[in-house]
């Protein structure tokens, strides 16, 4: 299939960036959306020109390192899908496609579509952790029973690939459903709560901190999600805010 | 050739770890304070060990070329962590595991290492835990264990099928403490080009930052490699993209040996290749062949009608398929070690069987599967008496409850659907045993640099068990590493800061940037891509599945003159001082093109066939592996040279004194 | 606690605790309105009572008036950051595939909201204070229902009003229901009853303000 591609380049953090025309011909459906661009890029090096750069590593939906704003939507059209893992079989002949970096204050652009998302690696090192030492002198594994249900809650929110797809399709570039997945997690687990209180602090500062905006409860978020991460999470960080806040 | 001293403790096989803990160096908490440590890479091995260096009190710097630790490919590992925790009862203990690794690794593996990594190996779990990792739990609330490949007991403890992401999450929980302690600077995308040694040992490194190209020094009293394994060198592999051997490798040309290259697991149930575009090979865990049957058609006419697209494998009947597992192990049928279905896999194909377009492919059939659940199903229902239609219908709903999220990817991909037609699955290159050679302080043979992980060659042998990864990463780095680097940093309390502005740092910067600049004005004639897959083409004929002298001989003249054209007439895009993917590609992509040689000459090398090296002239008659445990039972450890076909080999001679040696047999 | 105020999460529970003070003030004044429809007495008597109780015009109605203001400037200062959090917008930005239109634009259907009720102060309430404290009118209990009848002759006005219920109902459907998500409260999902009402409410409040609006208005032209 033949496609119109307009990909957004950009030399670097301070330059001014475009969308440039790129038609790409001989793309078959079987292709992950990543292996076309890796055709296109090696189209590009053969007649001279600078390949276009982008995130990418596990390229099975788990690294979380891809990102594109494909068609204004984060990660292309199939939901619960990184790019790596969407086809070109969702794409039909003489299709437009737009690509963009994700847009927001926290995540400059580097080059091209690559942005930095260490707003991320920040907020999690706030507090996104269980203090204990990793000696090894831990107590048994299976002296804190945990109630499967809400294991398996802790587990679901645990599996957040930190792409960004949350902040890239909020309108408000918002940071919330991948800071109250991490707080959710350990809020479950009896292991985190004895720090939740300076958890839920330390992280909300830290992701205001970064430019992030705010919550409007649009949802946009959750639907993005390539992992299906649950709006509950932001309601539990609610919570767990004021809990922290106000009964201290 | 000089003799490897492994540093093994004295005493009995279970007291060894413990006497040495007792007896190695210590350094104070206040001079832990003026000793600097670099790990780079921050998969499971390096968050782990960097996390519990810097709560010791060490400065650690990580390094990985990711802008993430987090996203190191650590995290794609998705079956579970073997622990030897007897939780279910069932007769686990530490020798077991220990047993299970070192005949699973076809006995050549280290004894005093396999049983260290099982003795710690329970100490993970409760670690993880404490971490906050969500492994799955029974409804009673305590962990759930699954059986796994190859062992007769049930000690894998796994969180769905994302185990390795949960894991690396726990430690990169553990990483970002420290470094909101100040503990640990993490450098992001960055790599490593160098290994810098002043007065023999390892003083530091030589990274670029890979966003501004800057070349940077960095100085520390001691350099941890746990930077994963060199599958890529296939080009197409269940690796990442960036998965690479560079760390490993420039350590290797400073001066570490490099042991074992050619022990490879190629793992049996991936999804085949598609066409000439892929990138990348994708893994459906193991834990299919559970349930799922293998076969071709038994007829060869079936096959070509089949790949012709004239036929479906769906619509053949039951007489005309070869379930060819099942005929050869009768014993253990679909569930014979990853190396052993590999090469029955590539057997069957090779000999005119295979059933997608490329001919490298065979069926993984759910149907029976379908039956028996859904009989099962319909009867516990009371429903005595159901039809074909009904059971299958049921049997499908089971089998979506167990494997539901593997069946969704295989659809997503191949654009099949799996409960309707036998899914399609072809071996491919998933996890390497081979890597730096460590004694068992996991110090390499330069002083002051360690391995850690899938970087070392250490506990596997020349085969790895199921689950056994993550147990090896996380051993190394939270229980292993953090003492016995301290054995060797008490010996550098009075050294000092490590000053980067000397002339070793000086020249091996210059060394980094000659190598830059060549590549960057070579005449610019094809990819890096290009050379990568003709390389992955080379290594895959002719040192994949099965190995033949012949062919390994003509696979060093091949990589050692694609070698040579690369350094010619690579064309590698761009500017060296901005972000640029395909410098970093050719970097690797150059590393690997000695790797490849220096593989293909330790398989020719190692005249027997064990665990993930088969050589056709070493099999019994029915064409099982034949091991030569009189005349290869070491470990083949070879030093650089520019040339790897006239790399010097050191052994080490392997010493089983708790085990027997034994065939392994599936029948 | 100084953080609670300037957190990102505290802007959400003071737009959400205003938003849901406004639900239940919206909730009394229909309540009341729509009796100027079944019985205008009744409509009358409450009218006055709400006129000239102190505590009504000297305790809740700044209160009210305070809740307004809270509201709105915090939206405004809301979506000022928000807007910040994305100085460079995508080329193309598929909104609909992800979310409602309503939940994206809060801020006009509030805008229009707040336009509409400029005019409604101007309507009743500048017309309430100048009765009472200006030019000083007689205490009337009977004038009320009149004074109502009497702002929906005219047919623009009507219109205005009958189109602002609408963005406000738009407003109520996201804003009621996602109140209780900032709030955290548990159980607020997908589907469950709770959310139903909440969106129940949204549709039936405004379209009874319009069913008031509409009666009066035709019941003039009928006579």
């Amino acid at each position: 299939m033949k496609l119109n591609l307009k990909i957004w380049r950009q030399e670097g953090p301070k330059v001014k960036g475009k969308l440039v025309d790129y038609p790409l011909d001989g793309v078959d459906g079987d292709m992950s959306f990543l292996e076309m661009m890796d055709i296109l890029n090696e189209k590009l090096i053969n007649e001279g020109d600078i390949p276009v750069e982008f995130d990418h590593d596990c390229r099975e939906g788990i690294c979380g390192s891809c990102n594109m704003m494909i068609n204004g939507e984060p990660h292309g059209p199939q939901k619960l899908t990184t790019t790596c893992q969407l086809h070109m079989r969702k794409f039909s002949d003489g299709d437009t496609i737009t690509i963009e970096p994700w847009r927001a204050k926290a995540f400059p652009v580097i080059k091209d579509l690559i942005v930095d998302r260490s707003a991320f690696d920040r907020i999690q090192q706030a507090g996104g952790y269980i203090s204990v030492n990793t000696s090894g002198n831990t107590q048994d594994a299976n002296s804190i029973p945990i109630e499967k249900s809400k294991a398996d809650e802790a587990f679901w929110s645990a599996t957040c690939i930190g792409c960004g797809a949350c902040v890239a399709a909020c309108k408000n570039a918002s940071a919330m459903l991948f800071t109250s997945a991490k707080i959710s997690q350990f809020a479950l687990l009896p292991q985190g709560e004895l720090e939740a209180t300076e958890r839920v602090e330390a992280m909300v500062r830290q992701m205001d901190e970064e430019g992030f905006g705010n919550c409007s409860n649009t949802g946009a978020c959750m639907v993005e999600c390539p992992k299906g991460i649950k709006l509950e999470n932001i309601a539990r960080m609610n919570r767990e805010y004021l809990k922290a806040e106000v009964v201290g | 050739m000089a003799v490897l001293d492994s540093k093994v403790p004295e005493g009995p096989l279970d007291e060894k770890w413990v006497n040495h803990k007792n007896n190695i160096n210590l350094v104070n908490p206040a001079n832990k304070r003026n000793i600097d440590v670099i790990v780079v890479g921050t998969g499971l091995a390096g968050s782990s060990a960097a996390a519990t260096l810097g709560e010791l009190g060490y400065n650690v710097k990580t390094f990985c070329y990711n802008d993430s630790p987090r996203r190191a490919h650590s995290i794609a590992a998705q079956g579970g962590i073997n622990a030897a925790k007897n939780y279910q009862g069932d007769g686990d203990s530490n020798y077991r595991l220990f047993y299970d690794t070192i005949k699973g690794g076809d006995y050549r593996s280290r004894e005093a290492n396999t049983y260290r990594l099982a003795e710690v190996s329970s100490n993970i779990i409760d670690q993880c835990v404490a971490q906050g990792v969500p492994f799955a739990r029974e409804y009673g609330g305590l962990l759930d264990n699954r059986s796994f490949g190859g062992v007769l007991v049930s000690r894998t403890f796994y969180a769905a099928g994302q185990t390795g992401q949960q894991l690396l999450l726990g430690a990169y929980s553990s990483l970002n403490r420290q470094i909101n302690r100040g503990k640990v600077v993490p450098f992001n995308r960055h790599e490593m080009l160098d290994l810098v040694i002043v007065d023999g040992k390892a003083r530091g490194i030589i990274a670029r930052n890979l966003v501004t190209g800057e070349i940077e020094r960095h100085g520390a009293h001691a350099v941890v490699i746990a930077s994963g394994g060199y599958g890529n060198v296939f080009f197409l592999s269940t690796n990442a993209m960036g998965s690479n051997v560079m760390a490993a490798w420039r350590t290797h040309r400073r001066g570490a040996y490099f042991a074992n290259p050619c022990y490879t697991q190629i793992h049996p149930t991936c999804i085949p290749v598609s066409g000439e575009h892929q990138s990348k090979l994708t893994l459906m865990s193991e834990s299919l062949r559970n349930d799922g049957r293998i076969w071709v058609p038994k007829k060869e006419e079936d096959a070509q009608a089949i790949r012709d697209g004239k036929k479906r494998g769906v619509d053949l009947k039951e007489e005309d398929r070869d379930y060819y597992l099942e005929r050869r192990y009768p014993a253990f049928g679909n569930l014979v070690p990853r190396d052993v279905a590999s090469r029955a896999a590539k057997e069957r194909c090779d000999a005119g069987f295979g059933v997608n377009k490329t001919g490298n492919a065979v069926y993984l059939d759910f149907e029976a599967a379908f039956k028996r659940y859904g009989k099962v199903e319909a009867l516990t229902h009371g429903h005595k008496n159901p039809s074909e239609e009904e059971m299958i219908k049921l049997g499908k709903e089971v089998i979506k409850k167990k494997y539901g999220n593997l069946f969704d990817m295989y659809q997503n991909i191949a654009d099949e659907n799996p409960y309707e037609v036998p899914m399609k699955i072809f071996p491919a290159v998933h996890y390497t045993m081979g890597g730096l050679w460590v004694d068992y302080n996991l110090q390499t043979t330069i002083p002051g640099c360690f391995a850690a992980g899938e970087a070392n060659f250490s506990d596997h042998g020349a085969n790895r068990l199921g689950a056994s990864a993550l147990m090896q990463g996380l051993a190394d780095g939270y229980f292993v590493l953090p003492y016995t680097i301290g054995d060797y940093l008490s010996h550098e309390i009075r050294t000092g800061e490590i000053s980067t502005d000397t002339p070793e740092f000086e020249q091996a910067e210059k060394d980094t940037r000659g190598r830059i600049e060549k590549l960057m004005n070579a005449t610019g004639t094809h990819s890096v891509d290009y050379y990568h897959k003709k390389l992955g083409l080379i290594m895959w004929n002719k040192c994949g599945m099965s190995r033949n002298a012949p062919d390994l001989r003509s696979a060093m003249d091949e990589i050692s003159e694609l070698r040579a054209d690369f350094w010619k007439n690579v064309k590698v895009s761009g500017s060296a001082d901005t972000k640029n993917q395909e410098l970093e590609k050719a970097g690797r992509v150059a590393d690997f093109l000695e790797l490849g040689e220096l593989f293909a000459k330790d398989a020719l090398d190692r005249n027997e066939s064990c665990g993930g090296h088969f050589r056709e002239e070493y099999q019994t008659e029915d064409g099982e592996a034949l091991r030569d445990d009189e005349n290869y039972a070491y470990v083949a450890a070879w030093g650089y040279n520019e040339n790897p076909r006239d790399s010097e080999l050191h052994k080490e001679e392997l010493i089983f004194d708790n085990v027997e040696l034994k065939t392994r047999s599936y029948k | 606690m100084s953080a609670l105020v300037k957190s990102s999460l505290a802007r959400k529970w003071v737009m959400a605790l205003s938003g849901l003070f406004l639900v239940v003030f919206l909730t009394q004044h229909f309540t009341i309105n729509i009796t100027s429809v079944i019985a205008p007495d009744t409509f009358n008597e409450w009218s006055h009572f709400m006129g000239y109780n102190p505590l009504v015009q000297f305790i809740l109605q700044p209160i009210l008036i305070a809740g307004v203001i809270v509201h709105f400037i915090m939206g405004i200062v809301l979506e000022i950051r928000n807007n910040k959090a994305r100085p460079i917008k995508y080329k193309r930005f598929d909104g609909n595939s992800n979310s409602t239109w309503v939940s994206r634009n809060m801020i006009y259907t509030g805008a229009v909201v707040l336009a509409f009720l400029g005019l409604h102060f101007y309507d009743f309430w500048i017309h309430e204070i100048d009765y009472k404290y200006i030019t000083v009118g007689v205490e009337d209990p009977t004038r009320y229902i009149e004074e109502l009848r009497e702002k929906f002759v005219d047919p623009v006005r009507t219109w205005i009003y009958v189109g602002s219920f609408v963005l406000l109902a738009l407003h109520l459907w996201h804003g009621f229901n996602s109140s209780f998500q900032s709030m955290g409260v548990k159980s607020v999902k997908q589907g469950d009853g709770f959310r139903k009402f909440t969106y129940a409410w949204a549709i039936l409040i405004p379209a009874g303000f319009v069913f008031i609006a509409l009666y009066h208005h035709f019941n003039h032209i009928a006579a």
